[in-house]
């Protein structure tokens, strides 16, 4: 490739004798890597260096050799494959390098998707056990975390997979998904310590996770599907956007208001606070002011969050609390970004039974687009493919005005009478 | 063993497999890691018994709940590219003050909760001179969403940790305060997949050549209908090359997406000068105030520039300094240029509005100016 030969002869330029005190005695000069040790923001590159002046592994620097290499030519090496474990058909991200020969101590580089705690909460021995486990096996290279919600345990070789996956499963850990499958999830901090989060969404990623343990493993679906967990409308998670089905808390009722706490926030902040951040800013004017006081019309209120992120102390969601439930939304790939739409207005989410009860709800959904779906398509692709009408009849969901932000504009459809 | 039909020999993992037949430890598909044990004893006392939070100072959470309990949380910083090294220093820190509990943000941020709060100083106090900024709270410029790169992808582009150090060394200042008119979501991806997501402020590399085809490979190494079937404008056809089946792309047709490369790997997307930079604002997933939004590109042909690619950092530094400037509070950079409008937010940064930038793909009706609404 014409760039590449251009960028790699810019090699030459680099000092072959001064790798000592940069680099210490095991790690190759690395002197584009090492411009980014400098500058206040923690830096990757010292955290790997470091690590592999203490352990010696030889796949370290091949890493970094080759990244090096990716930095002056300006190319991307690795390629994919299937490693894999025993009864698994995904989970593990399979790297060899296409230059091995040039860097051969980084000829593989696979990595292990691990699914955290929903949440993301550790407490130090279980964290402290991943990483003695971890460097046993691999590299020491850890993200914490991935986009879709893994703890990516970077560097392996193929035959220390298994035993390393063993180990780690002992202590209580499991892959996380990859493929055409289920996926790893996300949730916010929610009832961990959110006084907004309108149901446990730690409990229901557990529980939605564990039930589809099967087809995250072994994939079998026409395409990835993720689930992400928001404890309330601010969508922390970033569901609508980066999940197919995102399970968004929300309230029936109407916002509580603590009338102390109200007026101690204008005492402290004012009124022209008030009126310019608070009542300006609601979506749908559903704030007034009647006689100087804050007053709500719940009947007009969109749940948009923007007023009780502005007075924490003084408002809270409704008491009558549950979900929404959005389908369809992924990223840029092929068609361009898709949001998730509305599909489950509201849903109880508070016992066992009303999990069971959603748990049954998504299956159909995926019974659905097992059938109607093609190959490689997401389940947003699909509804759009074949139209929303189509996929509530498929799921036996009845179509309500919450799901549109306005009735159609055309008269073209095909009247079933 | 003998070797396979074939010559092919058994690998490592197969000859284990094959060696011992009883594996010793059986999988148990548990799915996500449990979380009760996880919790601080105080968060589970008070488990989605909260009442309100306070933001004491950047990097410093207080919650309080509906016992009257209080639970502190120090958020910092993180690579998110991290060592057990690394992560071992924060389980110290972790240990000493918040009684062995950690956690981490989807953004990436390392989160202590205690209920202690003389904790908090000394463990700021601590972060910091470990390299850890304490900061990522409130409206501040959080931590960059960002994906592989050339660490480890098979398709990038550009690299991603090496891009967000790069971004975060030149908004530090603005991580560790609150002086935003509201949160800064950014991110950084590297290639056009965008696998970093919507943000205020995304950097997102786009192709701007169609793919090179080795024909001489692809027929091995590429199911041909798969990789066809991928192209969302149809450019891709089956063709026949030195006598081997292969695949064409119509350039006229192809839009440069990369969804092919992904497909299959003998039709390279990625070029070292070819690929380059594209800046995008105003991706919002809240529901506050507006509705969720999706990003609009502002800037494109910025070089791939490692290892610290100055020309996307400046682009980057020209759209915040605007909306600290302009915004008014609680506006999201995609709800400052609404107001402001798209003509205000080109002059004030110093972008240039282009053609290219007019939509040509699906949908692209629902962006045109259907109105007389003008600004001069």
């Amino acid at each position: 490739m014409e760039g590449a030969k251009d960028a790699s002869s810019r090699e030459g330029h680099h000092c072959g004798g001064c790798h000592s005190e940069e680099n210490g005695k095991f790690l190759n000069p690395t002197p584009m890597l090492n411009e980014l040790e400098s500058g206040p923001w923690p830096s990757f590159v010292s955290g790997f260096k470091e690590l592999a002046e203490r352990t010696k592994k030889p796949m370290l620097r091949g890493v970094l050799d080759q990244l090096e290499y990716s930095y002056n030519t300006k190319m991307g090496y690795w390629k994919g494959g299937l490693v894999t474990v025993d009864g698994y058909g995904a989970g593990i991200i399979t790297r060899y390098s296409m230059i091995k020969d040039k860097f051969p101590e980084a000829a593989e580089f696979h990595t292990m998707r691990i699914q955290p705690a929903p949440g993301l909460h550790y407490n130090t021995a279980m964290m402290r056990e991943l990483c003695d486990i971890w460097e046993k096996y691999g590299s020491g290279i850890i993200t914490l975390h991935g986009q879709t919600g893994d703890i990516m345990l970077q560097g392996i070789e193929q035959d220390k997979v298994q035993q390393c996956f063993d180990e780690l499963n002992q202590s209580g850990w499991d892959l996380g998904g990859a493929g055409a499958g289920m996926r790893t999830a996300v949730s916010c901090i929610g009832q961990g310590r959110c006084e907004n989060a309108c149901y446990d969404n730690l409990k229901l990623h557990l529980k939605v996770l564990k039930h589809f343990v099967g087809v995250l493993h072994r994939p079998e679906w026409n395409y990835k599907l993720k689930f992400k967990f928001s404890g309330c409308p601010n969508d922390c998670t970033n569901a609508i956007m980066r999940s197919d089905l995102a399970v968004i808390g929300t309230w029936r009722d109407a916002i509580q208001v603590d009338r102390d706490e109200v007026n101690a926030w204008v005492e402290k902040k004012g009124m022209d606070v008030l009126v310019n951040q608070v009542i300006n800013l609601c979506p749908t004017k559903a704030i007034s002011l009647k006689d100087g006081e804050m007053h709500i019309e719940t009947r007009d209120c969109v749940r948009c969050m923007h007023c009780l992120n502005a007075m924490p102390k003084a408002l809270s969601p409704g008491k009558e609390r549950g979900i929404s439930l959005l389908m369809g939304g992924k990223n840029t790939l092929k068609v361009g970004v898709n949001m998730g739409s509305l599909i489950i207005p509201f849903m109880k989410m508070e016992d066992d039974e009303d999990i069971e009860a959603f748990i049954e709800q998504i299956e159909e959904i995926i019974d659905w687009w097992e059938d109607a779906g093609l190959d490689h398509e997401r389940i947003g692709e699909t509804i759009e493919r074949v139209g929303l009408k189509q996929f509530l009849d498929g799921v036996g969901i009845e179509a309500d005005i919450n799901m549109v932000t306005r009735p159609r504009d055309n008269p073209y459809f095909k009247a079933p009478y | 063993m003998n070797p396979l039909p074939g010559g092919r020999h058994y690998t490592q993992s197969e000859k284990n497999i094959m060696s011992s037949p009883e594996k010793k430890w059986k999988t148990i598909e548990s799915g996500p890691h449990t979380y009760e044990e996880a919790l601080h004893p105080v968060v589970r006392k008070n488990y989605g018994k909260w009442k309100y939070h306070e933001i004491p100072r950047p990097g410093v959470l207080m919650h309080v709940a509906e016992s009257g309990d209080a639970i502190w949380t120090v958020r910092a910083g993180t690579p998110r590219q991290d060592t057990v090294d690394m992560v071992r220093v924060l389980c110290d820190i972790a240990d000493k003050y918040a009684d062995g509990y950690l956690r981490f943000t989807v953004r990436n941020n390392v989160e202590f909760l205690t209920p202690n709060s003389e904790h908090v100083e000394p463990m700021i106090q601590e972060l910091e001179s470990r390299g850890f900024p304490v900061g990522g709270t409130g409206m501040c410029v959080s931590s960059v969403a960002h994906t592989q790169g050339w660490l480890h992808c098979d398709i990038p582009a550009t690299d991603a940790s090496g891009v967000v150090k790069s971004m975060m060394d030149y908004v530090y200042q603005e991580f560790k305060d609150m002086q935003m008119p509201n949160k800064v979501r950014l991110s950084t991806s590297c290639c056009s997949i965008n696998c970093g997501g919507q943000a205020d402020i995304a950097i997102v590399v786009k192709h701007t050549r169609p793919p090179r085809i080795n024909h001489d490979h692809l027929a091995t190494i590429c199911e041909l209908p798969k990789a066809v079937a991928r192209c969302p404008v149809a450019a891709i056809r089956p063709t026949v090359v030195n006598g081997k089946r292969s695949l064409m792309v119509d350039e006229a047709k192809c839009i440069c997406c990369g969804a092919c490369f992904g497909a299959c790997p003998a039709m390279e997307i990625n070029h070292p000068e070819h690929s380059k930079f594209a800046i995008w604002v105003g991706g919002k997933n809240s529901n506050a105030r507006t509705k969720p939004s999706t990003m609009s590109i502002v800037a494109h042909n910025l070089p791939n520039n490692p290892p610290r690619w100055p020309e996307v950092t400046e682009v980057i530094g020209k759209i915040l300094s605007a909306y600290k400037a302009g915004g008014r509070p609680w506006e999201r950079v995609g709800e400052w240029i609404n107001r402001i409008g798209w003509k205000r937010f080109f002059e004030e940064t110093g972008l240039t509005f282009d053609d290219n930038m007019i939509d040509s793909y699906r949908h692209a009706r629902t962006t045109f100016n259907q109105s007389a609404h003008v600004r001069f």
